[in-house]
């Protein structure tokens, strides 16, 4: 049971992440939650490459050889977490924007092009 | 529409819900696998390259060029959010407001000249060290970049950007990121492929080892430095300018 | 001399020196470091082409080898599919650079850099073997759309367009990175090859939930309905050369590696009927979606972004099939639609330019002056329509041909092509020849201001020669041999002895390519979505004279049709998402009963 927590984890994560966002009144709050949807990944990831009583992939104070867990998924997450960031950080360029330009940081008042 | 919503949602989200699950019951419990890759890295990567930390050797020698596109992405943001934020020379008509002032507390500003330097040296060994222990370019240049923020909430936007100067922090961060494919091309240079590990090796678990490792760590740290600043300096000078 | 790195490393350079150096670069000297980086890119990709038209090329970034089995670097594994892709994108952004020059009123050098790191990434993801790598060039190409999508933003239209691309998209993005985590879960594996391999023939729940889950964030970027909403809204916010790449390459390139992981990463397994049904479902219903709300629309980039999703169903239509004639079918259809759409998007940006508008009622009669943009625009309009001599002809054929069972896929990419054209005509004689009723087609929908980008003007030759170019472009890639495009469809879908060259550099396989389509049977087929278009664009300008009995059944069919797809078109994030959930759920299934 307790093995497949972890992913359980990442599954939630991504449920409330999209929950949130579908249900969100406000910009910020819905930047948030992608932050939580993305997480979901981090969880997903570290928990696959996981080998139990293993140490981290660093052989400077083990000698090289020391069971580690995996190293691949650690860099895949690095790259993940840059790339999750900047959306972040660019959406809430444009929250900024919304905000000046139309005094409001509620996604349906910013929906002026339809059909 | 509300309802509409809610109707696609949910059944959608109960199905993601049990296709995902389905999923990861494929996967082995917590702890149990062993990947080929990693385990097959983990016995090498010392060995051949002098670095002890293997996520650092995966991330900036055996995988550099995801490393190179992941420098870009947050490049291309920080670009991308400059010219959101950046304001029109017709709606810088109106005289900008007086920037926030200098906190009046004794004890914020003696807060900032504590942790100043603490924070520039830690940021500087993270990056410095990265190819030695956990730590690295992305690591260390986003500590190394929370130096001006401390800064600017401990002294103010005038000192904060006397500091920072948007020029230098431009300049900072496109020599990092173009840094990164130019020392690529020092592999084809000598003759072998683009982003090959061509620096002498040095010694194992020195600051100087890894050859390639550590000045990609370097380059990186530049520019995530200067573009955590850059990004940092977009928001406040809106905000500064539309208060 | 390897070309392979040169595609990415160039473009990357060159953006981080222009935004690095900003107002310090004199304008003259920004644009032709940009115009030559990309115009070197051309070269390299050309030069990839070439090599890879015998069959797959790799190139080991780093010197990594692989080692018994494992690839324990980053490959490019180039094929002429891949390459292709490459080239098509690398001609478009010189395009779309060359007609930025004098497009913008004032333009500080933040969108070349833009542009260019897009040409990277694209480069980069058509060329990789990895697909961990897939997907970080796949959010390079994001992010620098995202920035080239808000540039110009001086009200809400594009901060609303912005939020719907990249909050749809990065969700897209989140579901691909857990599909590929569960791949490597299984396999240990991120290289397509190694992948392939480990993967072998198994027939799990694991296995289908991966494959959904990646080729979930890809089908967000390739704008398949229920994904698509964000399309619309994206082009038309977008300044112009920003759009023609995004409808030129950025939308195929989504379609591209939904084939690639089907056909090279995850053989076996969901040639499977349901799933590849959903495909072609999914397929179906962009095209007449997108033909639909094509026709409903004024807005002249709206318009053509609506096109593009339709063209983009028929290209999934093709991929649906995984089969080496659907595979080539696409990408003939995917080359010859890049150079006519983009020639489209930049005969609009002249509109913008000249007439300060995009509104189809708006510019009525006022392009009589123009006569050569008019007959430009008509041009594009007719070659969309699938008339030879363009490699959307020969595509559009070879699809036909291939769906000969499935009579349902072959209307819809009749009505796609017809339908299209027709609007594109239809708008072309409001504009040009100012004739047709002055009501708009479909009930309800204001316009959206287009906020003009420059002052009006003279229209300069850095405008219309890319578009004469690009329409000659398009006629050109008819009559070039199609035999590498066929045997790289055949390769994407041999997994096996792709492998082979990739992990043991073994000689190349060498399958042997589709038949070649019988130029009457192209000239039938283009015969009839040509004269379909133009009647149905006669249709609609002649409208108030038809007579009562025809009008009014006709009118009975479109007014709701047309009110309810607009109603669902709401522009508002939430509701995007939450067709994002039920489409990904739906693919999910059908994967899982495969």
């Amino acid at each position: 049971m307790i093995g497949w927590l972890p992913y359980a984890v990442a599954v939630w994560l991504l449920l409330c992440g999209l929950y949130g966002v579908v249900t969100s009144r406000h910009l910020v709050h819905l930047i948030i939650c992608l932050a939580v949807l993305q997480s979901s990944t981090y969880v997903l990831l570290l928990a696959i490459g996981y080998k139990s009583g293993a140490v981290a992939p660093v052989f400077v104070d083990v000698p090289p050889g020391t069971p580690a867990v995996d190293p691949i998924v650690q860099a895949l997450m690095l790259t993940d977490i840059v790339v999750e960031a900047t959306v972040v950080a660019l959406l809430l360029a444009l929250a900024v924007q919304a905000h000046e330009r139309g005094g409001s940081l509620d996604p349906a008042k910013l929906a002026s092009l339809r059909g | 529409m509300k309802r509409l919503r809610l109707a696609l949602f949910v059944p959608g989200a109960i199905a993601l819900a049990a296709v995902s699950g389905l999923g990861v019951r494929g996967l082995h419990p917590l702890g149990s696998w062993h990947g080929a890759y990693g385990e097959l890295l983990n016995g090498v990567a010392v060995g051949e390259r002098n670095a002890t930390d293997v996520v650092s050797a995966v991330n900036f020698d055996y995988r550099a060029l995801d490393t190179m596109g992941e420098e870009f992405i947050l490049f291309a943001s920080v670009i991308a959010v400059a010219a959101i934020l950046k304001k029109d020379d017709q709606e810088g008509e109106e005289e900008p407001d007086e920037p926030r002032p200098a906190p009046d507390s004794d004890a914020v500003r003696l807060l900032g000249v504590a942790l100043v330097p603490a924070t520039v040296i830690f940021g500087l060994y993270m990056i410095t060290h990265g190819q030695v222990s956990p730590g690295g370019g992305f690591q260390g240049g986003v500590v190394l970049a929370s130096a001006p923020l401390v800064v600017y909430l401990c002294a103010g936007a005038k000192t904060y950007l006397r500091i920072a100067p948007p020029a230098f922090t431009k300049l900072g961060e496109a020599a990092g990121a173009a840094g990164y494919a130019l020392i690529g091309c020092l592999g084809v240079l000598a003759a072998k492929t683009f982003l090959e590990n061509v620096l002498p090796l040095g010694q194992r678990g020195h600051a100087w080892s890894a050859g390639n490792i550590q000045v990609l760590n370097v380059s990186v740290g530049i520019a995530v430095a200067a573009g955590f600043a850059e990004l940092l300096a977009s928001f406040v000078e809106e905000i500064v300018e539309s208060k | 001399m390897q070309f392979a790195p040169w595609p990415v490393a160039a473009p990357l350079v060159a953006c981080a020196l222009l935004a690095g150096l900003g107002k310090k670069l004199p304008a003259a000297v920004a644009d032709a470091i940009a115009l030559a980086t990309s115009t070197v890119t051309v070269f390299c990709c050309a030069m990839l082409l070439r090599s890879s038209a015998e069959g797959p090329l790799v190139y080991w970034f780093g010197g990594f080898r692989p080692r018994q089995g494992i690839a324990v670097g980053i490959d490019f594994a180039v094929d002429a599919t891949g390459a292709g892709l490459a080239l098509l994108g690398a001609i478009l952004v010189t395009c779309a650079l060359l007609f930025s020059l004098r497009y913008f009123d004032k333009r500080s050098n933040l969108f070349q850099a833009l542009l260019l790191a897009f040409l990277g990434a694209l480069c980069g993801f058509a060329l990789t073997g990895d697909l961990f790598d897939l997907f970080v060039f796949f959010e390079l190409m994001s992010a620098s759309a995202f920035g080239l999508c808000a540039y110009k933003e001086r009200d809400l239209g594009p901060i609303q367009g912005a939020v719907n691309f990249a909050v749809t998209n990065a969700i897209g993005a989140v579901l691909t990175l857990s599909g590929v985590a569960l791949f490597y879960g299984r396999t240990g594996a991120l290289n397509f090859s190694h992948l392939a391999r480990a993967l072998g023939a198994q027939h799990d729940p694991l296995v289908f939930a991966a494959l959904a889950l990646t080729c979930t964030g890809f089908l967000v970027k390739a704008a398949i309905v229920p994904f698509h909403f964000w399309l619309a809204d994206a082009h038309a916010v977008a300044p112009t050369p920003a759009c023609i790449v995004f409808s030129g390459v950025m939308v195929e390139a989504g379609i591209y590696a939904v084939a690639r992981i089907c056909g090279s990463v995850v053989p076996a397994a969901p040639s499977g009927h349901a799933f590849t049904g959903v495909l072609l479902g999914a397929g179906v219903a962009t095209c007449l979606v997108g033909a639909a709300m094509c026709w409903a629309q004024r807005h002249l980039k709206r318009l053509l972004a609506f096109s593009t999703i339709s063209h983009a169903g028929v290209v999934m239509i093709g991929v649906s099939l995984l089969s080496p004639e659907g595979f080539t079918g696409a990408s003939l259809y995917v080359l010859g639609h890049g150079f006519v759409k983009a020639a489209l998007f930049l005969c609009a940006g002249m509109l913008l330019h000249r007439l300060q508008s995009v509104d189809e009622l708006e510019l009525y009669g006022r392009g009589r002056r123009l006569p050569w943009l008019g007959a430009l625009f008509a041009a594009g309009g007719v070659l969309l329509a699938g008339a030879p001599p363009t490699a959307l002809a020969l595509g559009d054929s070879a699809l036909r041909r291939a769906l000969e069972a499935h009579a349902l896929a072959r209307w819809s990419i009749v009505i796609a092509a017809a339908v299209t054209g027709a609007a594109v005509l239809r708008a072309c004689g409001r504009i040009f020849l100012g004739i047709g009723p002055r009501e708009p087609d479909a009930p309800g929908g204001g316009t959206s201001d287009e906020s003009p980008e420059t002052q009006p003007a003279g229209i300069p030759a850095t405008m219309w020669v890319p578009a004469l170019l690009l329409l000659l472009l398009a006629m050109a890639s008819g009559t070039i041999p199609h035999d590498p495009i066929g045997r790289s469809a055949a390769l994407m879908l041999d997994a096996p002895g792709v492998a082979a060259r990739v992990l043991e550099a073994a000689p190349a396989p060498q399958p042997a390519p589709p038949q070649e389509e019988p130029l009457q049977t192209v000239l039938v087929h283009s015969a009839e979505t040509v004269l379909a278009a133009i009647a149905l664009a006669a249709l609609a300008l002649t409208r108030k004279r038809l007579p009562d009995a025809l009008r009014a059944p006709l009118g009975a069919i479109w007014a709701p049709l047309a009110r309810v797809l607009r109603a669902l078109h709401t522009g508002e994030v939430g509701d995007q998402v939450a067709w994002l959930t039920a489409g990904a759920a739906l693919l999910g299934c059908a994967a899982a009963l495969s």
